[in-house]
């Protein structure tokens, strides 16, 4: 795996809700194939952060660069483009109660794509769950797949478009540590296979061992530490220390 | 100095209550404009094509069907009850035989599109409410926006649109079978055949009746479905927030019934008559 240039490039990203100030100037950039990890305690921004890059929410200030982009002053027309090219993995995989698998995986596609004729919308649904392991599950509904299968379901309609960077918010949080185990692991296959870039919110230290490059922890809004993870675990900070110690 | 202290705490709480005052009134505006966009980006988004054809009939198909059997069980008790409560005064006058023609004004101008939809507003405006809702907590319309689809056209124009054709089909419904009810409810009591009960009730009923009632029930399905979707789209954050969409859904929807049925009737009457 080959990291490149700036795919994202996030500059004095400021974001307030009421008087909570939840992002205080933050700063970072992902780079082509780079799995980037960001850690921070609950309610630091980790979430609000990724919701900017796709406009989400909209922060107060500063500037996020994507793909070439300015994210906060592209049109409606620009901006589901560049969605189009920016998967998101929800924490709670948001897949669509009232649509079976197959509805779910087809939904971006017809509405992005509107060229495809019948039979290339049904390939691509079958290989995006091939891809995840679940192909037999096709017509079943979201009610009757377990958490880990709905994780994996997200993923698969967040690859079906097919896209240069993935944002998976706390993709294991709720499962397993077998299951966790084995989405990090895929998390490693679709960032090999597809050569995606990423950024991986999370707080389970295994998944961001095994999956990230490299990794941002964010602290009271700002981004307090950037390393890869061997040199992190060796830190003598004692905030840093403390996730890896309960980790 | 007692004086003193009793007129600044009596001004500390007269700016209190005007704070709390402008407090209100600012959210109130606020909620206003924000509805008032909402509605108007539904015209917008109505002729933004391709449309949502398939979840637009799944929708109509729903709100029909799962209203269907309540609304006709409604209408078919209105009807015996009109009848049954109006013959006395009726055969106070002596007129009794005018019972088929004024069951049949009473129905098909008022009480078919307000009761029908008034149960729409209960069945239909807290389930559109607590559905949209329920998405909106669980990030599934957070979803549909970062997969580049417009979630404001798939669920909020289908079902506003689904409701505003439903409910006159719905009324439709509603005043034939209260029309049956009250046939019985004639029956009860004497001894009137169906053919000469409906030549009396369908004398009595011009176009001029069956226009604004018809025009009343679309206004009433624009506004359940707007007013549904309004409360579940804008749902924040936490299941807590489902019921409250749902319920002020409700709530809203079955006060704006009245208050638009004052202003089509005043509007109809003005232009028919």
């Amino acid at each position: 795996m080959t990291v490149g240039d700036n795919v994202i490039k996030i500059q004095n990203l400021s974001k307030s809700f009421g008087k909570n100030a939840v992002l205080k100037g933050v700063n970072l950039t992902l780079k082509r194939g780079e799995n980037l990890g960001v850690l921070g305690k609950s309610g630091t921004g980790k979430s609000v952060l990724i919701k900017c890059i796709v406009k989400l929410i909209a922060p107060d200030s500063g500037s996020i660069e994507a793909l070439g982009m300015n994210v906060l002053q592209a049109s409606a027309q620009e901006l589901t483009l560049l969605r189009g090219k920016i998967g998101f993995l929800f924490q709670s995989a948001a897949l669509y109660d009232s649509m079976t698998v197959k509805e779910n995986l087809e939904f971006p596609l017809v509405r992005l794509n509107r060229k495809l004729k019948r039979d290339e919308i049904d390939f691509k649904v079958v290989e995006a769950l091939k891809n995840v392991g679940l192909e037999k599950s096709l017509y079943k509904m979201p009610s009757e797949l377990s958490g880990g299968m709905k994780k994996r379901i997200g993923l698969a309609r967040t690859l079906i478009l097919e896209p240069e960077i993935v944002l998976y918010d706390e993709p294991t949080t709720g499962l397993d540590p077998v299951t966790s185990g084995e989405i990090s692991e895929l998390m490693v296959e679709v960032q090999e296979k597809f050569n995606t870039s990423a950024i991986v919110i999370t707080h389970d230290m295994h998944c961001a061992s095994v999956t990230t490059n490299r990794i941002v922890m964010l602290n009271e809004g700002v981004v307090f530490k950037e390393g890869v993870y061997e040199d992190l675990e060796k830190s003598d900070d004692k905030w840093i220390r403390s996730f890896f110690k309960h980790s | 100095m007692l004086k003193k202290n009793i007129t600044t705490k009596s001004v500390e709480v007269i700016l209190k209550q005007k704070s709390k005052f402008s407090i209100f009134f600012h959210e109130a505006m606020q909620g206003i404009g924000d509805f008032w966009f909402f509605t108007m980006r539904f015209f917008v988004q109505l002729f933004n094509f391709p449309f949502e054809r398939k979840e637009f009939f799944r929708q109509a198909f729903q709100i029909g069907n799962r209203s269907l059997v309540l609304v006709m069980t409604t209408g078919f008790i209105m009807g015996v009850v009109l009848t049954i409560q109006s013959r006395p005064t009726l055969e106070d006058f002596g007129a009794e035989s005018w019972l088929p023609n004024m069951v049949a004004v009473s129905i098909i101008r008022e009480i078919g599109p307000v009761i029908t939809a008034i149960i729409c507003a209960g069945k239909i405006g807290s389930g559109i409410g607590a559905e949209l809702g329920s998405m909106r907590v669980t990030e599934q319309i957070d979803a549909m926006e970062v997969s580049g689809a417009n979630p404001y056209k798939f669920l909020v124009v289908t079902r506003v649109l689904a409701t505003t054709i439903m409910l006159p089909v719905l009324v439709f419904f509603a005043d034939f079978v209260g029309l049956f009810g009250s046939f019985l409810g004639v029956n009860i009591e004497g001894d009137v055949s169906l053919v000469l009960f409906l030549s009396r009730a369908m004398g009595a009923v011009a176009f001029t009746d069956i226009i604004p009632a018809t025009i009343k029930s679309v206004v009433f399905g624009f506004v359940i479905g707007i007013i549904g979707c309004y409360k579940g789209y804008n749902a924040s954050r936490g299941t807590e927030s489902v019921g409250k969409a749902s319920n002020e859904a409700v709530v809203a929807a079955s006060l704006m019934v009245f208050v638009v049925d004052v202003i089509v009737v005043q509007i109809t009457d003005l232009f028919i008559s």
